[in-house]
């Protein structure tokens, strides 16, 4: 009889049987090659390894087959030009041209193997970030075009396809996020807004899927975003905005002086917890991924695999939902500082 | 990723630890009485409840954000 008794028997059959795909995945070579012998397993090590930036993507290891795809290494130096070559070159610690790279820095090397620190190093290489920034750019144009040809098709029909799963997203951030937050001004706004939710939405998923590059995860990344957040809103706030942060109206003329310093230091924070809140978000999210997963790796015991194959479970699950989260989060505090910059001047309760 | 085990260092680990718990003390505490209020609020007016539910995430992720400014601080410490 299919009682719940089997059920659950098989269930755990399940989480253990799926301990099979995990060990093939042996992360050992990072430190063989570093001590050339069997040595512990290192979680903070593997854990660095998968959420930091790299020259090559690595996706898996099984016996005696490295999956991994050497990337494109450029390296300027004023001293010495311009180097491009493939960063298969470097493997087994190699030195190539002059170069060698150690944990993922490159530094430049005399004749005689030594670390030359006189030239100075421009790593302009395509990283495995930026090969997954091209692929996420390519993925959104396409979808977006196909979008875009979907309503010149279907003018004054119903939407069909791929318009209709995006059409219910688009008009909620139009309508929830940029008329509350923006008001009458806001269509200057929507292309920036729609930007960065579905370039976040999608990176942060394309991070979940196991041998994902953590682009979103990238502080210079996050970074990018809200620095240009910040130089849209400081380029469009109006008379009213900087009156407001610089010269706060309806308050005693102490007070002003000592609110002045806060809200100039306020204009960068903003930006700063923008970048913050989503790197922070989702680096920690696949570090606690990866520590379940490094804590079979750490036990050598096949016991451990159902709690770490259920906790995996659960916060893979968890980051799905972050991964939208934040993402709504990041166009929402945007269009709140849009708003703010372009507020005109309705309410009439200041003293001026 | 601790080869020597010099007291300062050690000590370093035990304040980077303690911090990134108390930074997830703080997170939970915080989100707890905004889910609290949420669904108490929702009890009372259920026809609101989607308005509700977006200014719940809305302030749990801002405080999650904060909670994670010392999470990345204490990392930066374990690992740096």
């Amino acid at each position: 009889m299919i009682t719940k008794f089997s059920k659950l028997f098989i269930l755990f059959l399940l989480s253990i049987s799926s301990i099979a795909g995990f060990a093939s995945e042996a992360h050992h070579t990072v430190e063989e090659e570093e001590t050339g012998e069997e040595s512990i397993f290192n979680p903070g090590e593997m854990i660095m390894h998968h959420i930091a930036d790299s020259h090559e993507w690595h996706m898996f290891n099984t016996e005696g087959f490295n999956a991994t795809i050497p990337l494109p290494v450029i390296i300027y130096s004023p001293q010495r030009g311009l180097s491009v070559f493939l960063s298969s070159r470097f493997a087994n610690h190699k030195t190539y041209d002059g170069y060698m790279i150690h944990h993922e820095k490159i530094s430049a090397v005399d004749a005689s193997g030594q670390e030359d620190s006189s030239i100075t190093v421009y790593d302009v290489s395509i990283t495995k970030n930026v090969v997954s920034l091209l692929i996420s750019a390519i993925l959104l144009i396409t979808v977006f075009f196909s979008v875009a040809k979907g309503y010149k098709k279907n003018t004054g029909k119903a939407p069909t396809g791929v318009q209709s799963f995006f059409e219910p997203i688009v008009v909620y951030i139009r309508d929830e996020i940029a008329i509350k937050m923006i008001g009458p001004k806001y269509e200057r706004f929507m292309p920036y807004l729609l930007t960065v939710f579905f370039f976040i939405w999608f990176n942060n998923l394309l991070g979940l899927i196991p041998g994902g590059a953590n682009l979103t995860g990238n502080i210079a990344v996050t970074m990018m975003l809200a620095l240009v957040t910040f130089i849209i809103t400081t380029v469009s706030g109006n008379g009213y905005y900087w009156k407001h942060v610089l010269w706060t109206p309806g308050v005693p003329l102490p007070l002003r002086i000592i609110i002045l310093p806060i809200e100039i230091i306020g204009l960068i924070t903003k930006p700063f917890s923008l970048m913050i809140r989503l790197f922070a978000n989702i680096t920690a999210g696949h570090i606690i991924i990866l520590s379940f997963i490094g804590l079979i790796f750490l036990f050598k015991s096949i016991y451990i695999s159902p709690l770490s194959v259920g906790f995996g479970l659960f916060m893979n699950f968890l980051e799905l939902f972050v991964a939208l989260i934040q993402a709504f989060v990041f166009t929402l505090l945007t269009a709140m500082y849009f708003g703010s910059a372009v507020e005109e001047h309705a309410h009439d309760d200041h003293s001026h | 990723m601790l080869n020597s085990m010099f007291l300062d260092a050690g000590i370093a680990m035990v304040g980077a630890g303690i911090g990134a718990g108390i930074a997830a003390l703080g997170a939970g505490l915080g989100i707890g009485r905004i889910g609290g209020s949420a669904v108490e609020s929702i009890a009372r007016q259920p026809s609101e409840s989607g308005k509700i539910q977006t200014a719940m995430l809305i302030a749990a992720a801002l405080i999650e954000g904060v909670a994670l400014f010392g999470v990345v601080v204490c990392l930066l410490i374990a690992l740096a």
